[in-house]
């Protein structure tokens, strides 16, 4: 929050960027409120990323450490690539969010606390001992722009007259504390006002609960107005994005437009089968939505049938596509073997989160990337590919459908809990622009053959065609059991086995060549590339920016595809003396480039269950700069 | 439907070119010969038909069908076949698979296909073995059963397929037997016309590993004692000379002798439509009771899920017209840059 030259009037500050952490009981309404924070920034033009942060559990005991919910937005009037590591601003709407969320408070940042919730009970939930009361500490004051507000009170004061019941006046506390740092941070209140009444006016038909809402939501903004706890105020500009016409997205809305667009672009239905799995539920959610646009969902009893299901409406001539995340993955195992051996399009969406077993479900990681790889019996090669952010999803999905029906084989799209989550500004593409995904089922044999062969292939991109059923004269049988080349019947010879196997990897492999080369950004001839994929590209571009600033210079690179590899990648890594891997896992993608490329990495390993921090991976990386360690 | 005229097919035209590799004498082959000479009567496209299995020697079935067939995975057979209804429910999809595979690793399948009503047909080849793996005990092997895995007998009570199936909520089973392929043939096409997930349980001896499981009741010296067939209307009446009947009294069932006290008026009369008297014919067990055959269940009213599916999708592609890709894609909220 580095203050600018004041060009304002001393009661509005300019500050270029500001993270405001909203958190309290995972009752209180926390994401909705970070949401609709977010969203008023993002229609004033500033440059956003979010971070929500929420328990596994949906309504852990009222009060503890282990109900609080949080939900960060970094916002800014330049391009900012990550939820921010310091907390500028924080709410804390009890005393067990205060205990979680405060270390993460910047000195001199604000930090307002609803005191009313310090009570003896409240603290005792939270886990304070008996007497302490952490809002007595006078070193808050000194460290901190500190504001405890009553704002239960005054949140029932200013709706005393709304006629409603206690426990409804009381969900409107969030608002409440929204109105106050939407007028702290002088943002205007009109988008959310629309929204409540859209959602508890049309939507739930509860215009009076709107009504309350709005008014505490007023309430709030009149209170930082008149009641001068607040010397000033805070403005951060809009930021200057490319010019275009944008909406927020998180990585979830993105993967969910994303099939979208390829079933229109393949001009084909799209099913997605899916179990219901913490943070894959989304796209599940979504889809269910869209059968208007070519989509249909099936929530199937569990992850195996999902993925059946997804291939059955494959071999019948439909796009099936699964999603779900990393114990789920495990579950389709052998359902993708199948899909391999039978060289059908797939699609499988896992929302990676932190493992092993059911871990942190809420908590991200990225420690599938060796279970998509090779967590499977034999030797299945699938397409692997993984969005940098939560608006890459939208481009990447349809790229992963057009992969799945060129090579005919599954194409494992690994999105993480903090994209599908997180939310950025997007750019909205013309869909015109797309290219079409371009599907040709046979209608006969092929030229000089009597008969179908399914596997048959073609001489380009080795895959076979996608003949189905209903197609007179193509009757055909494929099954698990190796199949003989060209015919597909079932076949124990050793020779074509050896043959079939090579031929399904050298399949994959041909893949590279519709794939993008990878964009080596390198304004300086650096001998350092710092190379990263999937979630961690905001982190790695804030750091590798900010040590570029000191005069560092480091070469950056984000691979999208992980199998097969870009066909430049190799040359990449010889033209570099050190190469640096930073990972949410302990070296996946790390040891996958020292097998193949034998080229010594450095890892940057963290499995904290959130992206990395800017300031810290700025430091593991410096580490490694102008000769290493010292 | 088009109108064009269907050609005329014969067994012969669903019959493949592949070498059928099930051991001489079992019972699959007389199924297999069954669904051949069945299918040419049901008046659809050879192209339309897709056989999906699962794991086992009965899932070996769709390499021999000349149809378009899907041997898949060790108990999914179900999820496969729901995905390919949900994608072109115009198909005709016939599941056949053991007793293992759609009883044991694929129990789950088969409860939610039969809970959805998918318009599927099932054929269960039941042997009361694990063929494949070379003799374990299956779900349904009776208690006391000494295999490879069982040298002592095993401990594990068999489940019941048709109390299974109506415990799902099926709308539609059956039970034949293996070398009775125009009792078979009959319960196929009754299965094939039925709007719904059609289950149809096939006594099949394995000879190798379980031979003579069901002689009891395919056999034609014992079969008129130990089983009992059941015709929608007609009272249940069986034996060699018609001599025994099944009443119902004091909220059970019972077998009467006919003849003396009892004639056929006082037995119960088969109601397919009736889930509670199904019920009852389900846990008609060997020897206590004789088995029923036949028809036993069947219910056309409830809808399938690929109809309901259909229904939903074209009701709300008829509701939001004119909302299309690029509107979704734009979202409520925009903001532009200059």
């Amino acid at each position: 929050m580095s203050t600018q030259s004041p060009s304002r009037p001393p009661d509005l500050i300019d500050l270029d960027s500001v993270a405001i952490r909203f958190c309290g009981d995972s009752g209180d309404g926390m994401q909705l409120t970070g949401g609709q924070f977010t969203t008023t920034s993002a229609l004033f033009g500033n440059d956003f990323a979010t971070f929500p942060d929420f328990p596994a559990e949906i309504r852990a005991p009222r009060g503890t450490t282990f109900g609080v919910s949080g939900f960060q937005v970094h916002f800014a009037d330049h391009h900012i690539h990550t939820p921010g590591d310091a907390v500028n601003a924080m709410v804390a709407m009890n005393p067990a969010a205060f205990k979680v969320n405060i270390r993460d408070v910047e000195p001199g940042g604000v930090v307002i606390v609803n005191e009313d919730e310090f009570t003896k009970v409240g603290l005792k939930k939270a886990g304070y001992a008996p007497d302490e009361n952490p809002l007595d500490d006078e070193s808050l004051s000194t460290r901190y722009q500190f504001r405890p507000i009553p704002i239960s009170r005054l949140t029932r004061e200013s709706l005393a007259d709304s006629e409603m019941g206690a426990k409804d006046i009381d969900r409107c506390r969030n608002m409440y504390a929204l109105g106050l740092v939407y007028w702290l941070f002088d943002r205007p209140l009109d988008a959310t006002i629309e929204y409540l009444e859209g959602y508890f006016g049309a939507k739930k038909n509860l215009p009076k609960v709107a009504e309350i809402n709005i008014a505490a939501l007023k309430a709030g903004y009149y209170f930082g107005e008149t009641a001068e706890i607040f010397p000033v105020q805070y403005r951060v500009s809009p930021a200057p994005l490319e010019k275009g016409t944008y909406r927020k997205i998180s990585g979830a809305e993105a993967t969910v437009l994303g099939f979208a667009a390829a079933a229109q672009k393949a001009s084909k239905d799209i099913l997605y089968a899916g179990y219901p799995i913490t943070p894959a539920s989304e796209l599940l959610h979504g889809l269910s939505g869209l059968k208007h646009l070519g989509i249909r969902t099936f929530q199937a009893e569990d992850e195996i049938a999902a993925v059946c299901a997804a291939i059955g409406a494959s071999f019948a001539g439909q796009i099936g596509v699964t999603g779900t995340s990393g114990p789920g993955l495990a579950l389709k195992g052998e359902a993708l073997g199948l899909a391999v051996m039978l060289e059908l399009p797939l699609v499988v969406v896992d929302v990676q989160r932190a493992g092993p077993a059911t871990g942190m479900p809420t908590k991200t990681e990225q420690a599938d990337l060796l279970q998509a790889m090779y967590g499977r019996s034999g030797e299945t090669p699938c397409v692997i590919i993984a969005p940098s952010g939560p608006s890459d999803c939208f481009e990447l999905v349809v790229e992963a459908v057009r992969l799945a029906v060129r090579c005919m084989c599954p194409v494992l799209f690994l999105s993480d809990g903090s994209i599908a989550n997180g939310a950025e500004p997007w750019r909205i593409p013309d869909l015109d622009a797309i290219d079409p995904i371009v599907i040709e089922h046979p209608t006969e044999p092929a030229d000089g053959d009597e008969q179908y062969r399914p596997y048959r292939r073609d001489p380009e991109t080795l895959s076979r065609q996608w003949a189905i059923p209903g197609t007179p004269g193509l009757e055909h049988r494929v099954g698990g059991l190796e199949k003989e080349d060209v015919t597909g019947n079932v076949s124990y010879d050793s020779e074509n086995h050896d043959l079939m196997i090579r031929q399904r990897a050298e399949k994959i492999q041909r893949a590279a060549e519709i794939i993008a080369p990878l964009e080596i950004d390198d304004p300086d001839g650096a001998d350092v590339l710092v190379l990263g994929w999937g979630s961690t590209r905001g982190a790695i571009m804030g750091s590798v920016l900010a040590l570029r600033e000191e005069g560092h210079s480091i070469a950056v690179a984000h691979l999208r595809h992980l199998n097969p590899f870009p066909r430049n990648l190799e040359a990449a890594l010889e033209h570099y003396e050190t190469v640096i891997v930073p990972e949410n896992n302990t070296g996946q993608l790390k040891m996958l480039l020292q097998g193949r490329f034998l080229k010594p990495i450095i890892g940057i390993n963290e499995m904290k269950g959130r992206a990395f921090h800017v300031h810290e991976l700025r430091e593991y990386i410096r580490e490694h700069l102008d000769g290493g360690g010292s | 439907m088009s109108d064009v005229a269907l050609p005329t097919l014969k067994a012969k035209d669903f019959t493949t070119d592949q070498d059928v590799r099930w051991c001489p004498g079992c019972g699959d082959y007389a199924v297999l010969a069954a669904v051949r000479k069945t299918l040419p009567g049901l008046g659809r496209k050879k192209e339309d038909y897709v056989f999906i299995s699962g794991i086992g020697c009965a899932a070996r079935f769709p390499y021999y069908m000349e149809t378009f067939g899907l041997h898949s995975i060790h108990g999914r057979a179900p999820a496969f076949a729901t995905g390919v209804k949900i994608a072109n429910p115009e198909l005709d999809v016939w599941i056949v698979s053991g007793d293992g595979d759609l009883l044991s690793i694929g129990g789950n399948h088969t409860v939610h296909i039969m809970r959805r009503n998918v318009d599927v047909n099932i054929i269960l080849l039941n042997n009361r073995i694990y063929g494949l793996t070379k003799g374990q005990y299956s779900p349904t092997s009776e208690r006391g059963k000494v295999t490879k895995s069982t040298p002592e007998g095993s401990i594990d009570a068999p489940l019941n397929p048709l109390s299974l199936a109506l415990g799902a909520d099926s709308t539609f089973i059956a039970r034949g037997i293996d070398i009775d392929a125009k009792h078979l043939t009959v319960l196929m096409q009754r299965g094939a016309a039925h709007r719904g997930t059609s289950f149809i349980e096939v006594y099949q001896d394995c000879n190798i590993f379980n031979h003579k499981a069901w002689f009891y009741a395919s056999q034609k010296e014992t079969r008129p004692e130990f089983t009992v067939e059941c015709v929608h209307g007609e009272p249940i009446v069986y034996g060699a000379d018609r001599n025994r009947g099944i009443r119902f009294v004091d909220g059970r069932l019972e077998v009467i002798e006919l003849g003396g006290e009892f004639s056929e008026a006082d037995c119960m009369v088969h109601d397919e439509r009736n889930r509670l008297q199904a019920w009852m014919l389900t846990r008609m067990r060997h020897p206590e009771f004789p088995e029923p055959l036949g028809v036993l269940f069947c219910d056309p009213d409830v809808p399938s899920y690929d109809s309901l599916l259909e229904e939903q999708v074209n009701a709300v592609r008829e509701d939001r017209t004119g909302q299309d890709l690029a509107t979704l894609v734009r979202g409520r909220e925009t903001w532009d840059v200059e």
